[in-house]
């Protein structure tokens, strides 16, 4: 029994340490507590709505009038002015008064009277993807309604069944699934608190760690680790970091997505069985990198601008399949790939328990390969530091 | 100003410490080197193309069959299965094997013959938004050409020239023009502002690092003291030789994006050149003012990261800041990282005239104040606390 309370007495101290000192505390509570908070607020919009949009219109025409009212009733985007001429129009986007441009050359009504092809131009300012979006999607959707009445009025005499079908032979429908307003928030946020989850444990064992190397350096010893073996050590700050993150990851699963409206339709039971070797991997991982951090606040320096890297390499923005195999291969070493899609995929997209076995055996296999990392460097410094007292 | 001998023997004392320190060199060199190459190889296609799509046929005829072939000729989208049935193509979904689905009921061929219009659907999962957007883009496309298909076969039938029966099938047309970015490239998009952005939150830590580490190895006092107890010349003989470094590295940026990789720049090389020594030298100042504004490294730092980490969603490059709640729209105004996003969109990206840019340079100098606030009690700090474990 002797190594059963040579872990529990690792694993207070190490649970005490955690919850004292104020500088872990920043990092596995208020930042797990906030950061999700200013993320989903800044992001509660979901989507970009009423793009400024100006519009220059040499047609003049009905058909161009109807165009823009219908243009602008979509909630895409709003008209904010009317210019003479394109040079009037490039100097509102230029002073940031507009972001896209509909342009509607002189013929466009004559050309639709006539049987020929009708062309509106669309130009949108590249500082933002969104922009380009709103503007198109509008603009096609009321071509493709105005293209179909078109079509209908020039049968003429037929029923409108026959038009409808000359118009479209196979009909079509898309149905948007899961997140289904292509919404920002739906889509980024679940991500985001998988990260948190392990770059603010990273961060906080770090300083642990570090603290306790940098207390060594000057001589202290630390009672509570002397006389007991590498593995109990291993065990006991493992366990207690776990206490911790069961309690954050609790919060971020089950609070977060709901007091945000985002889609969590996960089941207790699959969501158990994942989040298990996440943050077990995510702790062994922390654990074995910590073992190289050598004072408190190195390693906030070291990994903070990892979180950019690590969000686009899981491939949950970027897609999975156009990263290079070079830097997928990387990617598997950190439990945040596994982590993040495994997480969208639960929450977001009903998968089950079932669905999810590459990302569950991956975070299996990094909990095991980090946990004997771990006891290899334990191993190490533990008793390195028994040898150092005997020569005391 | 360098003839001045204090400020010449804080400089040679800081450059000693660069060089024994391997956390100067992994975050000077190594981190921003590794962030360059990381995102250009990461986005290197600029615009995703083959990404994973799956096929429900149920109707399974030559004209469904042409019909998938079509879509899969697209670039963006790449048929990688077919399923027997809806259910298992959402699980494939739920897998994370494929993005979209495309779904053709039985009798769909039959139907259409029959002028009955049949219906055919797709499917895009959002989760994953990126993918999602642009394979929703090819189906629709190919939706559209699939129904005209069958229309288009007869106008030719009937002596149609194709620009003839493409007038009759699709009377208005868009046209987009993406300014500046013709092919939507998305590395474009994201690396121009990113990159900057990893380079600020190293400078912000290595500045606050490099500062308060003094304090904690008590080596503070010496360091005034071979200013003469000046926090100007202690400061300035410290941060000189980083700056010089992060200008190097600010120019390696330049040069791997604008040089080598071909990024937009429309506004010639000097206008950014000149913005990354600002940018540089603001982020060094915001560097000084936590420093003084809290009065301990490990405070100091998470701030730093609270503010920088911040920075990427707050510069509104991805998600715009016109659709931010109001209160955070105004947060946004005291990021940096924002004023250089605005400005390389206005240099870089549309190559505009300096007249419509520059009280954008003024907002981002503005910050060079900031210092000036706290370098008092930052002296005082310097002097008077001692480090705490």
């Amino acid at each position: 029994m002797k190594w059963f309370i040579n872990i529990l007495d690792v694993w207070k101290h190490e649970l005490t340490r955690s919850l004292t000192d104020i500088g872990a505390l920043v990092f596995f509570i208020i930042v797990p507590l906030l950061y999700p908070l200013l993320y989903a607020y800044l992001y509660s919009n979901e989507s970009v709505r009423e793009v400024p949009t100006v519009v220059v219109d040499d047609s003049h025409s009905s058909l161009s009038r109807e165009f823009l009212r219908k243009v602008d009733a979509s909630g895409d985007i709003q008209i904010v002015g009317h210019c003479a001429n394109l040079k009037e129009a490039e100097e509102l986007i230029h002073r940031h008064k507009a972001y896209c441009l509909i342009y509607i050359p002189a013929e466009f009504h004559k050309n639709v009277l006539e049987g020929q092809q009708a062309i509106v131009e669309l130009y949108s300012d590249m500082s933002g993807l969104l922009y380009y979006k709103a503007v198109l999607s509008a603009c096609t959707e009321v071509s493709l309604e105005m293209n179909k009445d078109i079509k209908t009025q020039r049968l003429i005499g037929a029923t409108k069944e026959q038009s409808e079908t000359f118009a479209y032979p196979i009909k079509y429908e898309y149905v948007p699934m899961f997140n289904t307003q292509s919404g920002f928030a739906t889509f980024l946020i679940p991500a985001v608190l998988m990260l948190i989850i392990q770059q603010t444990m990273l961060l906080g064992i770090g300083m642990l760690q570090g603290d306790e190397h940098e207390r060594r350096r000057k001589g202290f010893i630390d009672e509570h680790l002397k006389d007991k073996r590498p593995l109990e050590i291993l065990i006991g700050k493992a366990t207690g970091y776990m206490n911790i993150y069961i309690v954050v990851a609790a919060y971020l699963v089950c609070i977060i997505p709901p007091l945000f409206g985002l889609i969590h339709i996960w089941q207790w039971k699959d969501m158990i069985a994942f989040m298990i070797p996440f943050l077990s991997s995510c702790i062994f991982f922390c654990m074995f990198i910590s073992a190289f951090s050598y004072d408190r606040e190195s390693f906030i320096v070291l990994f903070v601008f990892m979180s950019v890297p690590l969000l686009f390499i899981s491939g949950i923005s970027w897609p999975a399949s156009a990263i290079p195999d070079m830097l997928k291969t990387l990617s598997k070493a950190f439990p945040s790939t596994f982590g993040i899609n495994g997480f969208v995929r639960l929450s977001e997209m009903g998968a089950l328990f079932k669905d999810l076995h590459v990302e569950i055996i991956g975070l299996w296999i990094q909990t095991i390969v980090y946990f004997f990392l771990t006891w290899l460097v334990y191993k190490r410094m533990y008793r390195k530091r028994r040898s150092i007292k005997i020569e005391d | 100003m360098l003839k001045d001998n204090k400020i010449f023997a804080i400089v040679k004392r800081e450059v000693k410490r660069m060089l024994t320190r391997p956390l100067y060199l992994f975050c000077m060199i190594l981190a921003p080197t590794f962030a360059y190459t990381f995102f250009t190889i990461l986005m290197e296609e600029g615009l995703p193309t083959d990404i994973p799509a799956g096929v429900v046929d149920e109707d399974n005829t030559t004209v469904t069959r042409q019909i998938i072939r079509n879509l899969d000729a697209f670039q963006q989208t790449k048929i990688v299965a077919h399923y027997h049935n809806f259910a298992e193509a959402r699980e494939a979904m739920q897998q994370g094997k494929i993005y979209s689905i495309y779904y053709i009921p039985e009798g769909t061929t039959k139907l259409a013959l029959a002028s009955k219009q049949p219906t055919i659907s797709f499917y895009t999962s959002a989760s994953y938004l990126i993918p999602a957007s642009l394979e929703y883009r090819d189906l629709k496309m190919m939706s559209e050409l699939a129904s005209g298909a069958i229309a288009r076969s007869t106008l030719y039938a009937k002596g149609h020239t194709e620009e003839q029966a493409m007038a009759i099938l699709q009377p208005i047309k868009m046209e987009m023009h993406p300014i500046n970015n013709p092919l939507v490239n998305y590395s474009v998009y994201l690396s121009n502002t990113m990159l900057p952005g990893v380079l600020m939150l190293l400078i912000f830590q290595l500045t606050i690092y490099s500062i308060y580490s003094e304090m904690k190895e008590e080596t503070a006092q010496k360091w005034m003291e071979l200013a003469g107890n000046n926090i100007y010349k202690a400061l300035l003989g410290k941060l000189l030789p980083q700056f010089f470094i992060w200008i190097l590295m600010g120019l390696f940026y330049l040069v791997w994006l604008y040089g080598l990789n071909d990024f937009p720049l429309n506004c010639g090389f000097l206008p950014m050149f000149l913005l990354m020594v600002l940018f540089v030298l603001v982020c060094q100042a915001f560097g000084i003012f936590l420093c003084g504004a809290v009065p301990s490294l490990r405070w100091a730092l998470s701030l730093a990261t609270l503010w920088g980490v911040l920075s990427f969603p707050i510069s509104g490059f991805s998600f715009p800041q016109m659709a931010f709640p109001a209160a955070l729209r105004g947060l946004s105004y005291l990021f940096p990282l924002r004023y250089y996003f605005l400005i390389y969109v206005d240099q870089a990206l549309n190559g505009l005239p300096f007249e419509y840019t520059w009280t954008f340079y003024v907002c981002l100098a503005a910050f060079l104040i900031l210092p000036f606030i706290v370098v008092g009690r930052l002296k005082k700090f310097l002097l008077e606390y001692h480090y705490q474990i």
